[in-house]
């Protein structure tokens, strides 16, 4: 019996370097089989031949310094021309004297966000709901001032970066409560709630955001009385906050359809009102599971405000185009372009991995359960 | 909304504001005459305003004359077609560039998605490196740089990269060789239509034999053998009557061939590239859903690889991908209206134009909507459609 028991002598395992090592790795990841190999070199010789010239003209030939295009090497980069203008990136046409009040308002907005993120946080909720209802007004008087003595600068002279981040902070904290709304109103039982709900929400996810901005640049002005006029960053921000509800919506309307019936039919037991259900019940454990969805909206959001330069307004995007048609830099598109693809990369990136690193979390706590 | 329109909650029980019912109704009562007097607000400040700006209202100027020139037209057009004709140009700029480009995301979004689950580290990587940098820039920003970097820096017609098969790029655009079909060639086109008749009823009856006896059918080998051999076959036969017309390369022009101009170019490009970036990460997503376990029983049935991935990872995959590939393709249709950035004629080029000319904003914003909306719809609608399909097939 103890002859049947005994484990089988294991197989004869290949020297020790053939299966770690650098050497072992690039055989078993690169080098597997004939046609890993072919992949491997076509890919490579692809590679060098995009990146190389690309780091050549980037890195080795680019000029830092200088006050026009002339100045630059030809064949090179002109990183000079972002070193010159980056003022305008980050602030557009903003007086440079009044530009520390952006600074120092986007300094509090971060200063004041850094509770939401501390995990240890108790009422970040009520926190973030203050802040949402304190933090605009400040900014405003900040931005375009009048008020306290400080001189008023017309949204006209707001772009770059700071732009960008106004349209897309602005919608984000509009979209998110509105988008709460409609998803409420379109699995409302009352029909015609739920029908002013459903046709708002697909006729403008069924059309593109350059027609909703189209339409509030051209028909917010026809729709108000005559004689009043409304700024145009306001009709772009109406635009944006219209448009990304829609979309929030049905993301918040995929985490109400996940809570089991029974959570609903247990507030109702416990004799909770609608709103405080929603509030108390439904809303915290839908909102938690689309997460990652609400994010990807933000992020979309914030690729989407680069269309407020077909409307004539100068965001980061805006500014790079019009950096482009100075005399002194004409037809440096390329390093203008691609620093501003960078600003919204940075962005965009952060956000997205954010929304992996909650995913994780999230889906770890329910592997827990 | 319906939020305010509630009245306020009151301790005491039995009063008539109390009942559900009622306070339903109310609600809704209060809604609707709140949207019904914005509306007619508005309406009124509308009419009001055009009035004051002296644009007449009504749809009369679409049968007028346009008097702008398009630089892309699929049927004729000129100046003095009307602005209907316009809005059709504009309509089928539209649909060449989305066409073009679903067809151009799909190919590449599936090569990268395949390429980011690649055994192969580099090619993983690089995939992965694709996706996310196409992903987190702006569509916008990117169809510019196409446009002004990589199209803008090509060289002037004088001296045009020469390509395959008579083909040149330049400044101006990407110049192929024209097809000039020749008397005799309506056969070839016949026998081409008749070949997809008899795939198709093919297609049928191999899979009701499988149904009935379980013995497969090479349909898609067989298939693409008729579909090719036929009119090939046809055409020679009947002396292979097609010429092509070469572009030609002068010093400041390339004339005659076939030509794309570049910002149908850059949009494709730009547009194809975004979007293939999303597909990849949903085709991987499709096939990391479906379970390991499908592969090894499919194995140990006796499937090989090619069969297990054909009938059993890909149909199952396909249900996961489908979804989400609509919308991609109704984003990519919206997308191309961003072509106003660049100059391509589309749609909602072709409507702004008008918009200028005309101050009918009223009526060219209906029009676009209408257009959007209906396109969407009908895309959706045959995605599910396919959709409903392919759960058919699967079961």
């Amino acid at each position: 019996m103890a002859e049947a028991v005994r484990p089988r002598p294991s197989e004869v395992l290949p020297p020790v370097t053939e299966r770690i090592g650098p050497l072992a790795w690039l055989r078993h990841n690169l080098f597997s089989t004939w046609y890993d190999t072919l992949l491997t070199l076509v890919v490579l010789w692809l590679l060098y031949v995009t990146l190389v010239p690309f780091f050549e003209w980037a890195v080795l030939n680019a000029t830092l310094s200088g006050e026009s295009k002339d100045d630059c090497a030809p064949g090179g980069a002109c990183w000079a021309l972002i070193r010159v203008r980056f003022g305008q990136y980050m602030f557009g046409l903003y007086p440079d004297s009044e530009r520390w009040r952006v600074v120092l308002a986007f300094a509090i907005l971060v200063a004041a966000m850094v509770p939401l993120f501390l995990p240890r946080m108790k009422r970040r909720i009520a926190w973030a709901v203050a802040l949402i209802l304190w933090y605009p007004p400040v900014a405003y008087v900040l931005f375009a001032g009048g008020w306290f003595g400080l001189e008023p600068v017309e949204t006209a002279n707001w772009g770059g970066l700071f732009l960008t981040l106004v349209i897309a902070g602005v919608g984000i904290t509009t979209s998110l409560p509105l988008g709460i709304l409609l998803a409420l109103g379109r699995r409302s039982e009352m029909p015609t709630v739920r029908a002013v709900c459903i046709v708002f929400i697909e006729v403008v996810r069924g059309v593109p955001l350059v027609t909703v901005l189209f339409m509030a640049s051209v028909m917010l002005p026809l729709f108000l009385p005559p004689g009043v006029t409304i700024d145009k960053l306001l009709r772009a921000l109406v635009g944006v906050s219209l448009f990304a509800s829609a979309y929030m919506a049905e993301v918040v309307r995929g985490g109400l359809q996940a809570i089991p019936k029974g959570q609903y039919e247990a507030a109702m037991a416990l004799g909770l009102s609608y709103w405080q259900m929603m509030r108390l019940v439904v809303l915290p454990q839908a909102l938690r599971l689309v997460i990652p969805g609400i994010v990807n909206t933000f992020i979309g959001l914030f690729k989407d405000t680069s269309l407020v330069t077909i409307i004539g307004l100068y965001d980061l995007l805006g500014m790079a185009r019009l950096i482009t048609t100075d005399p002194a830099w004409l037809g440096r598109h390329a390093e203008s372009y691609l620093f501003a693809a960078f600003g919204f990369w940075v962005f965009c990136f952060a956000m997205s991995r954010y929304s992996m690193y909650v995913e994780k979390v999230l889906a770890a706590g329910r592997e827990r359960r | 909304m319906a939020v305010n329109a509630r009245p306020t909650r009151r301790r005491r029980a039995a009063h008539f504001w109390n009942d559900a019912r009622v306070r339903a109704v109310t609600a809704q009562i209060v809604l609707m005459a709140a949207l019904l007097a914005g509306a007619v607000y508005l309406v009124h400040n509308t009419l009001l305003n055009l009035e004051r700006l002296g644009v007449s209202t009504g749809f009369g100027f679409l049968w007028t004359a346009a008097g702008f020139d398009i630089s892309q037209t699929l049927v004729p057009y000129d100046r003095t077609h009307s602005y209907a004709r316009a809005f059709l140009v504009g309509l089928l700029n539209t649909f060449y560039v989305s066409i073009v480009g679903i067809v151009l995301a799909t190919i590449l979004g599936f090569i990268v998605g395949i390429a980011r689950l690649s055994s192969n580290w580099l090619v993983a990587k690089v995939a992965a490196a694709y996706i996310e940098i196409v992903r987190n820039v702006p569509l916008l920003l990117q169809l510019i740089v196409w446009y002004f970097v990589v199209l803008g820096n090509l060289p002037l017609p004088g001296d045009s990269i020469a390509l395959l098969g008579g083909a040149y790029l330049n400044i101006r655009g990407l110049f192929l060789p024209k097809p000039v079909p020749e008397p005799g060639f309506a056969w070839t086109v016949y026998a081409l239509v008749a070949a997809i008749v008899a795939v198709v009823l093919l297609a049928r009856w191999a899979r009701r034999r499988f149904e009935e006896t379980g013995r497969p059918f090479p349909t898609f080998r067989v298939g693409l053998a008729i579909l090719v051999l036929v009119p090939l076959a046809v055409f020679l036969l009947t002396g292979a009557p097609l010429s092509f017309e070469y572009p030609e390369v002068g010093r400041f022009r390339v004339s005659a061939g076939l030509v794309l101009l570049p910002e149908f170019l850059a949009m494709v490009a730009g547009l194809s590239v975004y979007t293939a970036a999303f597909i990849a990460e949903i085709v991987r997503a499709g096939i990391e859903a479906v379970d390991r376990g499908q592969w090894e029983a499919a194995y140990a049935l006796g499937l090989s690889r090619g069969q297990t991935l054909r009938l059993v990872v890909i149909p199952q995959a396909l249900r996961v991908i489908i979804p989400p590939q609509t919308s991609q393709y109704l984003n990519l249709t919206k997308n191309s209206s961003l072509g106003v950035a660049i100059g391509y004629p589309d749609f909602f080029n072709v409507a702004g134009t008008i918009n200028n000319q005309t101050g009918q904003a009223v009526e060219v914003i209906a029009i676009t909507m209408a257009v959007y909306l209906s396109l969407s719809l009908a895309i959706s609608a045959f995605m599910n459609w396919y959709n409903r399909r392919m759960a058919l097939v699967e079961r």
